[in-house]
């Protein structure tokens, strides 16, 4: 502590003035940020698909048989994203984070179904093979507009929003919060998977959705496609982070921050805190259907077990690993994970869950503020000798997320 | 034939004293020269209601009746060699020596559909009571005029009540259709308090009979059909409540544990449904033990044996979960949540490994395997009933430990004020563990539960994590009655929505349920109010 | 209170003459929590520009009082009359909080992940939309404004420090901190000396009564040498209603009071 406790108040040394020190152009990053961004989306975007370019031989080549994979984790980051910025900022966790993912999907599943046309095993224009092999006459309205591509993109947004909006209202309105609201979410993606795995639904039932063949024309299995489709990805994934970036570093963002420590006082200054949950919420819910929405053509299926609570959980922990309450965190942590996943599951597949579990529990007890959160504390042991930073612990405070309820009485 | 027939008739009902000889007349008979006459013959056997023609009549039937030269009509059996040895059909004594000219007796097709007309009549006087039952039973099917007679004579003397039960009331579905008026009448009286399908369908089909049908006789049919359909209306809303009881007591089974690790300790425990896949996981390890160690004849208790093991093996994992990874998240909800989500992958895996991914078969014990049958097809088996059984008891056991006991009032005390506690000289630590233990335990003993009714399988916890929070938060936190309330009311609502909306929109509409009721009411059916419920 | 229900129709102006000069009024306010009553058919007016302490044992009502002026619980019966027309009972706490009533909890209750300059600046008098938030960047008077009230409570020196990291009594003080930056009609403090030292006790007390001159603020106190030192009218609660009322003598001097403090 620098200052006596008896100071008390009464004038005191002149305020330095917060935020003006550091330049940050358009108020998001950094110089030195701006040009951390630029670099990886650079190398991200350009070099790795030119690097797919290249010949078999060459020892740099990237196989593009690795592009969807790639496209898949890049699709992954969006996702975590989303929940990170619910659970790490405003210490919301969500755990229907796969149904707004899964819906997202099944928009633009839909779309590419309709794409089909009369290329099905059944050769029907009118409707898709499943439905023809239930023996239905006529397309159902839930399919009905889907056939066109803007139309796909906006439910693949307006269809989670709107759930995030009605299942929200509900939720932050009356109150629900902490585990309350995760068990709440958990079941409703829960109750999703049920409705999905229904053939009366008209979304394919157990199978889903699956055997795309074109994309506004062009083939889906295409390697040009595939790189497309990838670039596009990665382009979203950038604008993703600048959107919570522009939304973490407003007041909004310091509000969402405040609602996590103390709901109530957030309260008593008037702000509404179901109106910025909600926001936050539907934002979340808006990036998660663009991720379904572009990981679906990439790996090529959408179907029910996408909505199961298992992978939900999942994504927490892809934001966990990294760090969550940060964005370079969360995407650090979708792409690590999986990589490990895929890496795992192909070569010691009984490892993998143990590994998986063992990671869920290390993190929360180990390192609760991700690997971003552990370098930060290794520099800090680091510079420790010169300095007199405090301890990152004490600057932390209380676990994010934790149940901060304000007991008076 | 038919004056052969009436004449041979005749004459056995007015000899009743010599009934012996005519049926030694009739098997003689047997052996007529046409097949008409032979027919004949075995109408009146049938007729005749003595349980002792069945032998004749069966060998009829085989092909291995003979007349010999004398006229006797004997049975032959393949004895040692050729020889053919020879019994007499009516006392069954071995006849020596074999009559000389044995002639096989033919029969064709027509007379082997009167062999079994005869011998479905005459198995109702057949000396072996389960066949006289499934005769009576029978008779029911094939009603004529002809029947009628026989059923009345069979109920007069037959001795066995249920067997006579079961005449009658086959007496009385033939009679409806096939009786004259006054019988339709009396009989449509007496069938109206019944309530089996068939009977109803029986009914249904006389009441729109047409002009065929005495309108005195529609009318009482309908409303006798109405007065069933009253009563099969409510064994159905009984049989929705028992099956929704039952699915109740699994539920609550699956939640109790979570009630206290959740609802008193404030723990989020993701493994809880791992705890119960180890309790079923116990059970078939105990079976397995001892079908390899110890005699067929003790094999039935191994249920009983599996439910302390399982509350052992499964507590203990809960307190070792409890000290080694809990008990550094206490305050810190979420973060609970995802390490115990960890720790039910690891414990799925790790069964996996030991034991396979695919399904292990528990099997019943035989006091728990089949049912009675209550009425109208609707049987309450044993092991669902023992389940409702079991969970009454686990409840009431919990209620007692949890209000009689020492180590229930440091529970409640140390969840209440733990500071309080501790300044007390309560060991908060151990009663955090054990408490722990004590949900966790109980959860190990739904799976001895759970895996009678249901497969085995590692991932058989993650059927139930859902549901058992939902029960938990549905019946309000912190409150033993609130989850007996949940379990027992999603269940029966469950139960009761299934044959409208069938069984997973049934699902998938209770969870929207709970969902919009959490937002009325945050805190449960049974919440806690005030400065309590803050803490 | 029929009649009082009654002046709540839009048009009529309550005509008592309690109301008129009250800037809140209690009327008959009960709460109860299965069954035990926390607030007894409470009343209780406080002018504008009054500073009035409550005091009360343990279980009188005192927090449940603050419950119900700023929404946070909903009374079974009786009407809350803030600035002589609104029913703060049909409002929740963000309306309230926006009509111009602040609270300071019993416990400090800070932005512990945020700077102490951050909090200052989202307790800032400004739109509460989401929208308005989101787009909000600060202007030089807003800033010279937080600096302003960062001086007054004596935490220049902290602003870029996380508020987690302050001590007991800077907590209470940024808390307070944050009240001035509402910059509110009416203040309500829950026991704003609880944990700090004799020298803490009278600076905190000195600023209450530099804040009293243009603001009605209520405070919440056990601490009888605090209450003096703040010379205002008390209010002493007992069982959900109002035992006593006066200056600090004439209250501590009250047989009953002294009976419900030391008990028989």
């Amino acid at each position: 502590m620098s200052q006596a406790i008896s100071d008390g108040p009464g004038p005191a040394a002149p305020v330095p003035r917060l935020g003006r020190a550091v330049r940050r152009p358009l108020g998001l990053f950094s110089v030195a940020g701006w040009i951390v961004f630029g670099v990886t989306l650079i190398v991200a975007a350009g070099v790795i698909p030119a690097l797919t370019l290249l010949p078999a031989e060459s020892p740099l080549q990237i196989a593009p048989y690795l592009v969807p994979l790639l496209g898949k984790y890049v699709c992954y980051a969006i996702l975590a994203l989303a929940l990170d910025l619910i659970w790490g900022y405003a210490g919301i966790l969500s755990l229907g984070q796969g149904a707004f993912f899964g819906l997202g999907g099944y928009c633009m599943g839909m779309y590419l179904m309709r794409q089909i046309g009369n290329r099905g095993v059944y050769g029907n224009a009118e409707l898709p093979d499943f439905m023809v092999f239930l023996n239905w006459k006529q397309l159902p309205w839930t399919w009905w507009g889907f056939d066109a591509f803007p139309f796909a993109l906006v439910m693949a947004l307006a269809v989670p929003g709107l759930l995030a909006l009605v299942f929200g209202w509900f939720a932050f309105r009356s109150r629900v919060t902490g585990v309350y609201f995760s068990i709440i979410t958990q079941a409703m993606t829960y109750a999703l998977m049920l409705a999905f795995f229904r053939n009366d639904m008209g979304f394919g039932g157990n199978n889903g959705l699956t055997d795309f063949k074109t994309l506004l024309g062009f083939e889906v299995q295409a390697p040009s496609t595939r790189l497309a489709l990838y670039i596009i990805s990665v382009l979203t994934l950038a604008m993703a982070f600048l959107l919570c970036r522009y939304v973490t570093v407003s007041k909004l963002g310091r509000v969402l921050l405040a609602l996590r420590d103390a709901e109530s006082r957030v309260r008593f200054l008037g702000y509404s805190v179901t109106n910025a949950k909600l926001f936050v919420f539907i934002l979340s819910a808006l990036l998660s259907g663009i991720a379904g929405a572009l990981y679906v053509p990439q790996v090529g299926i959408i179907n029910p077990s996408e909505f199961s609570p298992a992978n939900s959980i999942e994504v927490a922990i892809w934001v966990a690993v990294g760090g969550r309450g940060t964005l370079v965190g969360a995407v650090l942590g979708a792409i690590l994970v999986n990589l490990g996943k895929t890496w795992l599951t192909a070569a010691y597949p009984d490892v993998w869950l143990f590994l998986l579990g063992a990671l869920f529990i290390l993190v929360t007890l180990v390192i609760p503020y991700g690997l971003i959160g552990l370098a930060g504390r290794l520099r800090w042991r680091r510079g420790r000798a010169d300095t007199d930073a405090p301890d990152p612990d004490l600057i932390e405070g209380p676990a994010p997320g934790a149940v901060t309820e304000i007991n008076h009485g | 034939m038919a004056v052969l027939r009436l004449f041979l008739c005749l004459m056995v009902l007015t000899a009743g004293a010599a009934r012996a000889d005519a049926l030694s007349d009739l098997v003689a008979h047997l052996a007529g020269d046409s097949f008409s006459d032979r027919e004949a013959a075995v109408a009146a056997l049938g007729d005749l209601g003595d349980g002792r023609a069945i032998p004749a009549l069966n060998a009829l039937n085989d092909g291995r009746l003979y007349v010999a030269s004398d006229g006797r009509v004997v049975i032959g059996d393949p004895g040692t060699g050729d020889a053919l040895k020879a019994s007499d059909p009516v006392t069954g004594s071995w006849l020596d020596p074999v009559p000389a000219g044995l002639d096989r007796i033919r029969v064709n097709n027509r007379l082997r559909n009167g062999i079994a007309e005869a011998l479905g009549k005459l198995k109702l006087f057949s000396p072996d009571r389960a066949d006289r039952l499934v005769a009576a039973r029978e008779a029911a099917r094939h009603g004529s005029a002809d029947t009628m007679a026989t059923l009345r004579h069979a109920a007069e003397i037959e001795a066995d009540a249920e067997v006579k039960a079961a005449i009658l009331s086959s007496l009385m579905t033939v009679q409806v259709t096939a009786g004259t008026k006054t019988e339709q009448l009396a009989a449509i009286a007496s069938l109206a308090g019944r309530m089996d399908p068939e009977i109803r369908g029986l009914l249904g089909q006389l009441a729109d009979g047409g002009t065929v049908v005495e309108p005195e006789v529609k009318a009482a049919a309908t409303a006798a059909a109405r007065a069933i359909d009253r009563r099969l209306a409510i064994l159905d809303y009984a049989i929705n409540l028992f099956q929704g009881l039952s699915l109740g007591s699994v539920l609550l089974l699956a939640a109790i544990g979570l009630a206290i690790t959740f609802g008193v300790m404030g723990v989020i425990n993701m493994a809880h449904g791992e705890m119960i896949m180890l309790g079923a996981y116990t059970t078939f390890v105990t079976q397995e033990a001892f079908r390899r160690y110890l005699p067929e004849s003790w094999f039935d208790a191994y249920l009983i044996v599996s439910i302390p093991a399982a509350f052992l093996v499964a507590g203990a994992v809960g307190a070792a979960l409890e000290r080694s990874v809990i008990r550094f998240l206490y305050g810190r909800p979420l973060e609970t949540l995802l390490a115990t989500w960890g720790v039910s992958l690891m414990l799925q895996q790790l069964v996996r490994t030991v034991f396979g991914a695919p399904n292990k078969e528990v099997s019943n014990p035989s006091w728990m395997s089949g049912g009675f049958v209550i009425s109208g097809g609707f049987t309450v088996t044993w092991n669902r009933l023992y389940i409702i059984l079991f969970c009454a008891l686990i409840l009431l056991a919990l209620v007692a430990v949890i209000r009689r006991t020492a180590f229930g009032l440091h529970m409640r005390a140390v969840t209440q004020n733990r500071g309080m506690a501790a300044a007390m000289g309560i060991p908060t630590a151990r009663v955090d563990a054990l408490t722990f233990a004590l949900g966790s335990g109980v959860a190990g003993m739904a799976g001895v539960a759970l895996s009678q009714i249901g497969n085995v399988s590692p991932n058989l916890g993650t059927l139930y994590i859902v549901d058992s929070f939902m029960v938990v938060v549905f019946g309000g936190v912190g409150n033993l009655m609130g989850t007996l309330v949940g379990a027992l009311g999603l269940g029966i609502i469950n139960k009761f929505l299934e044959p409208v909306a069938g069984a997973v929109l049934g699902k998938i509409v209770v969870l929207i349920a709970i969902i919009l009721f959490i937002q009325v009411r945050p805190r449960g059916l049974f919440a806690l109010k005030g400065r309590a419920a803050e803490l | 209170m029929a009649e009082h229900a009654g002046a709540l129709e839009p048009g009529h102006r309550p005509v008592a003459d309690k109301l008129s000069n009250s800037l809140l009024y209690l009327d008959n306010v009960t709460v109860s929590f299965d069954g035990f009553k926390a607030l007894n058919a409470l009343s209780l007016a406080i002018a504008d520009g009054e500073l009035r302490t409550v005091i009360g044992p343990n279980g009188a009502g005192k927090t449940t009082m603050m419950d119900v002026i700023t929404g946070k619980t909903r009374p079974d019966s009786g009407a809350a009359l803030f600035d002589g027309s609104v029913d703060l009972t049909r409002l929740d706490e963000e309306a309230i909080a926006t009509l111009g009533i602040g609270r300071k909890f019993q416990k400090p209750t800070v932005f512990e992940n945020l700077t102490v300059f951050e909090n200052l600046e989202l307790a800032l008098r400004y739109h509460r939309g989401i929208w308005r938030t989101l787009l909000h960047r600060l202007n030089g008077e807003q800033v010279d404004r937080i600096d302003a009230v960062l001086q007054r409570i004596g935490l220049a020196a902290r602003t870029a420090d996380r508020a987690g990291l302050l001590s007991h009594g800077q907590k209470q003080w940024l808390e307070i901190g944050m009240l001035l930056m509402q910059d509110q009609r009416l203040l309500l403090l829950d026991e704003p000396v609880a944990g700090m030292t004799d020298a803490e006790t009278a600076a905190t007390a000195a600023l209450i009564l530099d804040l009293a001159r243009d603001q009605t603020i209520i405070v919440v106190e056990h601490d009888m040498e605090f209450v003096r030192s703040l010379g205002a009218k008390v209010t002493v609660l007992h069982e959900g209603s109002v035992l006593a009322e006066g200056t600090i003598d004439h209250v501590q001097n009250h047989p009953r009071v002294i009976e419900v403090y030391l008990g028989r």
